[in-house]
């Protein structure tokens, strides 16, 4: 590590806003994904000026830098694939601003995703984008990767909700994007720029819509005796256009690892639950419910449960939402991947995973946003063994295979990251490939900034790092 | 014109065919974008050939403007360089629908029309209620960026576009998202395509979400005295848990444009009209659901109606409400047609800032002795039509000056104002981009990425792009 890059820091920051001993580092080098990076070393900005000195110093010393909210991702997008300076936005996570009638905020992008929630909720407003790990995610992760979550179903993914944008280009440009009135005059750039999974610039403020919260929720749980009909019911929900504000899917093995840790009451012995929510004022939530419970039964659902109160709903979305974390006391490691495919292709597609799932010997465990076709297969295995460790990733790649011979795409809300970069070539050509790069490379032209991410690259080709799973407790979206 | 230009035709012919090359000025005037006519108009038949005709336009550096029906190509500031009209209404096929998956992909010239009628077959729609409806192509709607009374509920394009292919450089072919509905793989770039009026490539494929189409709906029309009243009862509907799939107030002079000529010459049915009122501000809330539901928005906004004082109250059912759904998405073409300087000034704000602009516009149109007419999207987008009587040196001068006032309200109320539509001989007198923006090098810098060669639509876009 070049020593006069770590006091050009520390004179910036302060040397306890800046990591790097090998010892401290190590916590850095790895995200939710399975992907492993180690950084040179880890700055603690809490300022835009910070943000600005940072760039200025990377670009004086060619030093890489990367962006990292909570460490939440799930495809390798905050880590330091070339090293370099990796900047946590921990500390920056105050809500600068609350506007309620006009159902806006201003934020730092530090800010964690259910804190905002938290802090409007008295006012019946809520940010609507809620992926699993919204108690620990920041909104600038959020918008980096543009996350969706089981509500964005009805609600939207993150740039449904971004309204404007500022940000230090890595050029080391202060920049505002967007509006907070609509219809900011110009092209859409934070449209472009909401879901570039921090390859072109430094988040410092994001202003967000706030959405209101509907009047009534009803939850329902229908409990499925094969995975056919529970995958031709939400064909089924879709294609009679009933849009519920979350249809989340587990199946039975999921289920049961999930039952042993949250002890939600999800019935062990069944093939797959769906767990949908419909929402809205209280004369049409009754009747959607009723309308979903009845296609659910006429896919022979065993039973159709309703959340009797909000300590029933919770109780059933905390095992949905800490499902990754329950599966990963089955296995030492599972890889994820988050395919999507057209919703008429589900049921085809439970039965091609099942059977990739006999083909590599790997059990693998399907939790996802059913509603609008976002797979999360977990295919467990053991790391420590190099020859699982290369057939998970064939699996895996043939699922998505699949998922793209569907008419799907390769992530719906995890982000390319470091971890599909190599898979980008099934969806795009070489031509789309060079349009984004040029995109990048117009905002980020010495790659100084969140380098190698999202676009294949020829050296890279091919590795792949696996690191064991975190502990227990982990949530995912 | 260049000689390049000129010898054009020649070369187009062998890409398309001569049938589907015009180069004979009595027809190029159809293709006139702010007066300037292009040196030839060319109709390709196949993607393919889309690549063909841009790689051509760069090899010879000839300017090249996309359209579709052409309704909207007058949005927009004239183009510095005009050589070939790229006229995508050939290219009208319906590609995939999956009804079960609702998505829908197309090519770009397909009119909205045919596309609804495809949807209608299924009980689905896509919510693009756009001006010029009944004519407008996707490709020309997504590429003008107008947006829809259904943006209340649904959104605009950017909401509910999936992905898209688009030709851009100098003939490439390239496209981004794809036809599921949640998708982050790659860059967004086909945001970037909707409303950049054709200056970053030329879109030839469309993916949708589509929606179910409502069981049944009703309207809810309330008058009030004065915009106070009319704001006042807006503020209530948007602070309670309804969710309205359209919520618009209407000027008083909204009422005489739904009743006057233009309205009778350009629509197939006529208004109701005894519910919009010449002297008073008109507030029009479309909801949707079952009968529980609709009693219930009913009796709600009857109390909220009455709690801010309204003076009539009338509940449009089913057939009476596509009506007058019709008049408010065709608000524009109505404005246009209704004087012989029609200019309207699109003022995007806060809501809680929306009677404050709107009384400021008022207030400029008022002083200078312009007639005027608003449609304000409760989201906070206020369509604000100048309407003078005459086309003359003396209501030019007196809209340079409204506009002048409106935009200097607006840059302290921290309003995007633009002038979407004037007289194309006024434009250089207008700010129709309104203030100058900061984020403008980086608007370049993306034009840049995509049409290194600056052939595609030049001049006609904000900041001179």
């Amino acid at each position: 590590m070049d020593s006069r890059l770590l006091l050009d820091l520390k004179k910036l920051l302060g040397s306890d806003a800046v990591l790097h001993e090998p010892e401290d580092l190590i916590l850095y080098e790895y995200d939710g994904s399975v992907e492993i990076a180690r950084p040179n070393c880890v700055v603690f900005p809490r300022t835009k000026e910070h943000i600005l000195g940072i760039v200025e110093i990377a670009n004086r010393h060619k030093t890489p830098i990367v962006g990292r909210g909570a460490g939440t991702g799930l495809s390798g997008g905050a880590l330091a694939r070339r090293g370099g300076i990796l900047a946590i936005f921990s500390k920056m996570n105050r809500i600068l601003e609350v506007d309620i009638e006009n159902q806006r905020a201003i934020v730092q992008p530090g800010v964690v995703n259910a804190d905002l929630s938290s802090a409007v909720a008295h006012t019946g407003l809520h940010f609507a984008p809620d992926p699993s790990s919204q108690k620990a995610c920041t909104i600038g992760g959020n918008v980096s990767e543009n996350s969706g979550g089981p509500h964005t179903l009805a609600y939207g993914v993150t740039t449904n909700h971004v309204l404007e944008l500022e940000m230090v280009l890595p050029t080391g440009e202060l920049i505002r994007i967007g509006s907070s009135a609509l219809d900011s005059p110009g092209y859409d750039l934070p449209g472009l720029f909401v879901g570039s999974e921090g390859t072109l610039g430094l988040l410092t403020e994001i202003t967000v819509k706030l959405t209101r919260l509907p009047e009534s929720v009803k939850t329902l749980l229908a409990i499925f005796d094969t995975l056919d009909d529970t995958t031709e019911t939400v064909v089924d929900i879709t294609a009679r256009g009933i849009t519920p504000a979350a249809c989340e899917m587990l199946d039975g093995y999921t289920l049961r690892a999930v039952e042993a840790y949250v002890h939600a009451g999800f019935p062990i012995d069944s093939a797959a639950v769906l767990l949908i929510d419909v929402d809205g004022v209280r004369e049409g939530v009754e009747s959607q419910a009723e309308e979903v419970a009845e296609i659910c039964r006429a896919h022979r659902a065993r039973e159709v449960r309703v959340a009797k109160d909000s300590r029933e709903r919770d109780l059933l979305w905390k095992g949905r939402k800490n499902a990754f974390g329950a599966v990963g006391r089955l296995s030492t490691t599972y890889y994820v991947q988050d395919g999507v495919i057209p919703r008429t292709k589900l049921p085809a597609t439970l039965r091609r995973i099942t059977e990739i799932s006999e083909k590599y010997g790997f059990p693998i465990g399907n939790i996802f946003h059913a509603g609008d076709g976002n797979l999360h297969p977990l295919i467990l295995f053991d790391a420590r063994d190099e020859n699982q460790l290369k057939r998970v990733i064939a699996a895996a790649d043939e699922i998505i295979q699949f998922c793209i011979e569907m008419g799907g795409a390769i992530t719906g809300e995890h982000g390319v990251g470091m971890e599909k970069d190599r898979l980008m070539p099934l969806l795009f050509s070489e031509s789309d490939l060079d349009l984004m790069r040029g995109v990048r490379d117009a905002f980020n032209p010495a790659a100084l900034l969140n380098p190698e991410k999202i676009f294949p690259n020829a050296k890279g080709c091919g590795e792949i790092h696996i690191r064991p799973l975190p502990v227990a407790g982990a949530s995912v979206a | 014109m260049t000689t390049a230009s000129k010898a054009a035709p020649a070369r187009l012919h062998d890409v398309v065919g001569a049938e589907h090359v015009s180069s004979d000025p009595a027809e190029l005037s159809a293709y006139a974008v702010d007066g300037k006519l292009p040196a030839s108009a060319v109709r390709p038949g196949s993607n393919e050939q889309v690549v063909e005709i841009v790689k051509y336009a760069a090899a010879e550096k000839l300017a090249l403007i996309p359209s579709g029906a052409r309704t909207k190509l007058n949005i927009g500031s004239p183009p510095l360089r005009y050589d070939i009209a790229l006229d995508m209404t050939r290219l009208d096929r319906i590609l995939a629908y999956d009804p079960g998956d609702l998505t829908l992909s197309v090519e770009a010239g397909v009119p909205l029309r045919k596309v609804a009628e495809a949807l209608a077959e299924h009980r689905q729609f896509l919510p693009l209620a756009v001006p010029y409806f009944d004519r407008a192509t996707v490709g020309g709607t997504i590429a003008s960026g107008v947006d829809t009374p259904l943006r209340q509920f649904y959104g605009t394009a950017r909401d509910y576009v999936l992905g898209m292919e688009f030709v851009v450089g100098e003939g490439v072919q390239s496209k981004s998202g794809g036809n599921v509905v949640k998708n982050v793989t790659g860059y967004d770039l086909h945001k970037l395509m909707i409303g950049a009026l054709g200056t970053l490539g030329v879109i030839t494929r469309v993916n949708f979400k589509t929606f179910p189409m409502l069981v049944s709906s009703r309207g809810f029309v309330a008058t009030f005295e004065n915009l106070d009243r009319a704001i006042d009862m807006r503020n209530r509907v948007a602070q309670s848990p309804l969710t309205p799939m359209t919520f618009d107030l209407l000027s008083p002079g909204a009422a005489y444009l739904f009743g006057g000529p233009a309205a009778e010459r350009l629509m197939k049915s006529s208004m109701p009209l005894n519910v919009v009122s010449p002297s008073r501000w008109t507030l029009t809330i479309g909801y949707f659901g079952k009968e529980a539901v609709l009693a219930r928005y009913e009796a709600e906004l009857r109390h909220m109606a009455a709690e801010s004082a309204a003076e009539n109250v009338t509940v449009l059912g089913d057939r009476i409400l596509a009506a007058a759904f019709a008049y408010k998405r065709e608000f524009i073409p109505i404005a246009l047609e209704s004087s012989p300087a029609t200019t309207i000034v699109k003022i995007s704000v806060l809501p809680s800032r929306m009677k404050e602009s709107l009384a400021v516009a008022a207030k400029a149109a008022n002083t200078n002795q312009i007639p005027w007419a608003a449609m304000a999207r409760s989201l906070g987008v206020i369509f604000f039509a100048l309407l003078p009587v005459e086309r003359s040196q003396a209501s030019h001068r007196q809209v340079v000056a409204t506009t002048n006032q409106i935009l200097a309200a607006g840059a302290n109320l921290g309003a995007n104002t633009t002038i979407p539509w004037c007289p194309s001989e006024w434009k250089s007198a207008l700010k129709i981009w309104g203030p100058e923006r900061s984020d403008l090098a980086q608007m370049q810098k993306v034009k840049k990425v995509f049409d290194p060669l600056g052939i595609f639509s030049p001049g006609r876009f904000i900041g001179g792009i």
